[in-house]
């Protein structure tokens, strides 16, 4: 576009040429920092002392900008740093290892940023930090921390193309670009057509974060779960609750047995569809709700028992467990029919039976022996099971969250010597009891009971509700449940966790009863919480087919969406010109009327010269056009009396108006 | 090629307007231009990038990430633009200059808006000076844009360019403007003793009484024409009245510089410098000094009017005047 000759002169705006400011990089810091902290957090002590020696190195350097490194040294520090993550990692290129480079770099390259182009770069570096924080977290308060950044970020930007503009003006236009930013972020989110991800493979360490049970059960991982108050999932009932002790929900069921650990089967799909209740008894014990269930990287979806349908996009085993055909590693939200009073099918297939049946040898010798002497002196399966539940009833084992450790033979050591477990190790010892009296039994886990929060009228189950229970198989009557824990500490069901282990032992902090008032608060936080969830992080390809068929839009595709977001977005920067347009001080009045009538003069072949002024402009006027010259000098002396003159009285400039519209040059 | 009329109607389409345009120039939203930068580009990488990753992680709060990002480009898009949007820009007022010097164009730039208007570059396109200014709220600023002035003549102002990427550094607005205006360039003067006073039949006698104008024969009261240097400072921080020295030559010392007293050797340019030399000395000396070119003659007075309007004479010697 330009002559050859200004290529020669540095243009100054070049991005590579502009210097930063103190404050800009000021804010930067405090950005990046922010940004910085959780994944430092996260990363190993050494790394995050070096990140943190590397950001103070730069803070001083705010100061005494001759502190700052070359660039070998830093070449060093980087080769030596990638040399430390390769022996904590035996990676670069995982996502972990991956973050905590991108963190390390983010001191780096503040140590060498120079110009405006360094700077932004450092933003966009910035900004990719804020996106990798919420693979760990997408709470509120991270999204509040991360806008808290994206702000400061903004301002750097605005304060690198105006280092001399006062911090509070390039505050202001950083607040201002943002607010007007959110209703486009507001219409894309909404109408950008959303594809169901993942669009790659991702690393294999993509969703360890996620907690959750697991398909296996061995003394000690249940419990260690429990400590946790994270959230599993939120249920919304349609009509009422059920009581909580039939609050059983189903996950898992666990088939095997190797003396140690039990593990979950093979089990095929299920034949039939979900029992249905007879007709009569429709209402009986049917609970219809929704589930919103936390990713937990595993496919199970969690039911009261027994389900009555089976939600989209999953299958029912045949062991009663609902399964979704992908692993939930975002949150999701299905609805579910319940019916608790439903009677078992007794119809089960043999192989079904014999796998219950199946059990180690060598393990557990007394707990055999026992088993045993049961079936020799019950005339019947039933009887079998009712004297199991007569012993946990009587043989005063104690419920705790910190069991003592176990040995090879852990019923054994559970049932006579220690007498104190968790559910796992009370529905562990039920099954290999039956089992070894010839009764088919398997373990089911989950999760029993659940907080209604009064705020929303919603029930959280917490990883603190994870339970296991039992399931033993009568003839005639089917599978029946039958919950162990629940016959030696009754409390378990009714009163939950909190009540049912002895007082001094270590609860999950809000589960001790005398903070009353702080669970109070948490019950405001997370129906909060659950509104986020739903309508921020649940916001997906289905929850967008389901909104736009609210507002008309039936069955759109991807580019119906893309038409209308176009629309919409083309609408908002017509507004955004309009308003960056509105507020021009127009020129006023006189001024107007003074310049169309010159350009009345003009079109009759007076024009004004640039600098003329208007005493010498309607004098040379009237003389070349004296049959106007009255009109002329009248219309010249009223505009010097008003612009020159101090004040402008409403009449003369009317009049001023008049006479300019009335002239007309002939 | 296109004719010569045709390609300038093409011309002002393109640029929204027909140069050169008189008074003040109002930049309308359809001659501002905007593109992204290369940081802009760099910025359309890094949504790809959040968006795709968003998309493979299913992160809502990744997608509202960028997306947010996407409306703060498109806010900062119209931020940019409006930093140029209704600017009005006009020409200032240019001192004659000599060829050879630098002709400071002066562009005068006023906000009517609400708002500051921070970092905007006004460039004089042909011979990249450039310099950027910063307005505030209804303000005007000026720029001065130090152009070498080659040739004596008219010198155009030509294209300016004004240019700006605040706030966001991602994009880049421009607009051209090319004001009806120009400097004037006095052939570049060349020194040389003055010629001797011309036995001039008018003069002859005068001359012969006075003996020089460096004898100083008195005080009179100042005239606006009088040369700053014979001003009596002295006497007028004295007194407090404004006093020029005279000088006993001074009324009878007058000197014609005439085309026809250089050889005839001489160039058209190279006489025109030698005579601009010599109106340089005589208004120094404070002489009464008149030019006689060609078709063109300028009596004998005195001052810095009659010195601009001999260098003018000088300046424009045959060249058509095209316009004004």
């Amino acid at each position: 576009m330009s002559a050859p000759a200004a290529a020669a002169v540095a243009h100054p705006f070049a991005p590579e040429l502009r210097p930063i400011g103190a404050q800009d990089l000021a804010g930067l810091l405090i950005a990046l920092a922010l940004v910085v902290a959780p994944h430092a957090l996260r990363a190993p002590w050494w790394l995050t002392l070096l990140t943190v020696l590397l950001y103070a190195w730069r803070c001083l350097a705010l100061r005494h900008p001759d502190i700052l490194p070359s660039r070998w040294l830093l070449l060093a520090i980087a080769l030596a740093a990638m040399a430390g993550v390769w022996m904590e990692y035996r990676a670069l290129f995982g996502r972990t290892p991956g973050i905590v480079l991108l963190v390390l770099f983010s001191g780096l390259k503040l140590l060498e940023l120079r110009s405006q182009r360094d700077g932004t770069a450092v933003v966009f570096l910035a900004w990719f930090l804020v996106i990798t924080n919420f693979l760990y977290s997408q709470s509120i308060p991270t999204a509040l921390a991360m806008c808290a950044a994206l702000a400061l970020t903004t301002a750097s930007l605005v304060g690198f193309s105006a280092p001399r503009r006062d911090l509070r003006a390039n505050l202001r236009t950083a607040g201002l670009l943002l607010a007007q930013a959110i209703p486009a972020a507001l219409i894309l989110f909404v109408l950008f057509p959303r594809v169901q991800g993942p669009l790659w493979g991702l690393p294999q360490d993509a969703y360890t974060a996620m907690s959750g049970l697991s398909d296996t059960m061995s003394p000690g991982n249940l419990s260690q779960l429990t400590l946790s108050d994270a959230i599993a999932f939120r249920v919304e009932f349609e009509d009422e609750m059920p009581p909580r002790r039939s609050l059983y929900w189903r996950g898992p069921v666990l088939w095997d047995f190797d003396g140690r650990t039990w593990r979950v089967g093979s089990p095929g799909f299920a034949q039939a569809p979900p029992p249905r209740p007879q007709s009569g008894a429709v209402d009986a014990g049917r609970y219809a709700y929704s589930v919103t269930l936390e990713p937990h990287n595993r496919n199970w979806l969690f039911a009261i028992e027994t389900a009555g349908m089976v939600p989209e996009r999953a299958r029912l085993l045949d062991d009663g467990q609902i399964v979704s055909l992908a692993p939930i590693r975002a949150r999701m939200r299905y609805d579910m029919v319940s019916h608790t009073d439903l009677p078992p099918d007794p119809a089960v297939e043999p192989w079904q039976l014999r796998r219950a049946l199946r059990l180690p040898a060598g393990f557990n010798p007394k707990a055999v022996a026992l088993a045993e002497s049961w079936r020799r002196e019950s005339p019947g399966d039933a009887a079998v099971l009712q004297r199991a539940a007569e012993f946990f009833r009587r043989s005063q084992l104690v419920y705790t969250l910190e069991p003592p450790l176990l040995g090879q033979d852990s019923v054994d050591e559970f049932l006579f010597r220690t007498k104190a477990g968790f559910c796992e190790h009370f529905s562990s010892a039920l099954v290999f009891l039956m089992r070894a009296a010839g009764v088919p039994a398997r373990v089911v886990t989950g999760y029993q009971g659940g907080d209604l929060n009064p705020v929303d009228g919603k029930v959280t189950v917490r990883q603190s509700d994870a339970h296991a229970w039992a399931e033993v198989y009568l003839v005639d009557r089917g599978w029946i449940r039958v919950d162990p824990t629940a016959l030696a500490a009754p409390g378990r069901l009714e009163a939950g966790l909190a009540r049912s282990v002895p007082t001094a032992q270590e609860l999950p902090f809000l589960m001790r009863p005398e903070l009353q008032w702080l669970r109070s608060v948490r019950n405001q936080w997370e129906a909060l919480a659950h509104q986020w969830n739903v309508w921020v992080l649940g916001y997906n390809p289905d929850r967008q087919r389901e909104l736009m068929s609210l507002i008309g839009m039936e069955d759109v595709d991807w580019r119906g969406l893309a038409a209308a977001l176009m629309t919409v977005l083309g609408a908002l920067v017509v507004v955004l010109v309009a308003w960056s347009l509105r507020g021009h001080a127009r020129a006023d009045p006189v001024s107007r009327a003074w310049l169309a009538f010159c350009r009345k003069l003009g079109k009759r072949g007076v024009a004004r010269a640039p600098h003329e002024g208007p005493r010498d402009f309607s004098e040379r006027a009237a003389a070349q056009l004296p049959a106007m010259a009255q009109a002329i000098q009248r219309i010249a002396a009223l505009y010097i009396a008003l612009r020159y003159g101090g004040d402008a009285p409403a009449e003369k400039v009317a009049e001023l108006r008049r006479r300019v519209s009335e002239f007309r040059p002939a | 090629m296109a004719p010569r009329a045709e390609r300038g109607a093409w011309r002002s389409w393109f640029y929204g307007y027909a140069a050169p345009e008189r008074g003040a120039v109002i930049l309308g939203h359809r001659r501002v231009y905007i593109v992204p930068t290369r940081l802009g580009l760099l910025f359309g990488g890094t949504l790809a990038i959040l968006l795709m990753g968003s998309i493979n992680y299913a992160m809502s709060l990744g997608f509202a990430l960028t997306f947010l990002l996407g409306g703060l480009g498109i806010a900062g898009m119209v931020h940019t633009a409006r930093n140029l949007a209704q600017l009005a820009v006009s020409a200032g007022r240019v001192e004659p200059v000599f060829a050879g010097e630098q002709a400071p164009l002066r562009l005068l730039l006023s906000s009517q808006a609400p708002f500051d208007r921070p970092q905007i570059l006004a460039r004089h396109v042909a011979s990249g000076a450039q310099q950027v200014v910063e307005l505030g709220t209804r303000e005007t600023a000026e720029a001065v844009l130090a152009v070498p002035a080659v040739q004596r003549g008219w010198l155009p102002y030509g294209r300016m360019m004004l240019e700006t990427r605040f706030p966001l550094g991602l994009f880049r607005a421009w607009s051209y403007v090319e004001p009806d205006a120009r400097c004037l360039v006095y052939p570049r003067p060349v020194r040389s003793p003055l010629p001797p006073r011309s036995p001039d039949p008018r003069a002859g006698a005068a001359l012969a009484q006075a003996p020089g104008n460096d004898d100083y024969s008195g005080l009179r009261a100042y005239q606006l024409t009088d040369s700053p240097r014979h001003v009596a400072w002295k006497a007028a921080a004295r007194s407090g009245d404004m006093l020029t020295k005279q000088f006993s030559g001074e009324a009878a010392a007058e000197l014609m510089l005439e085309w026809a007293q250089l050889p005839h050797g001489a160039g058209t340019e190279e006489r025109l410098s030698r005579l601009a030399g010599w109106v340089i000395a005589a208004e120094r000396d404070g002489l009464r000094y008149g030019l006689r070119l060609p078709g063109v003659e300028i009596a004998p007075d005195r001052g810095t009017q009659h010195r601009a309007a001999c260098l003018q004479a000088l300046a424009l010697y045959g060249l058509q005047e095209v316009r004004g």
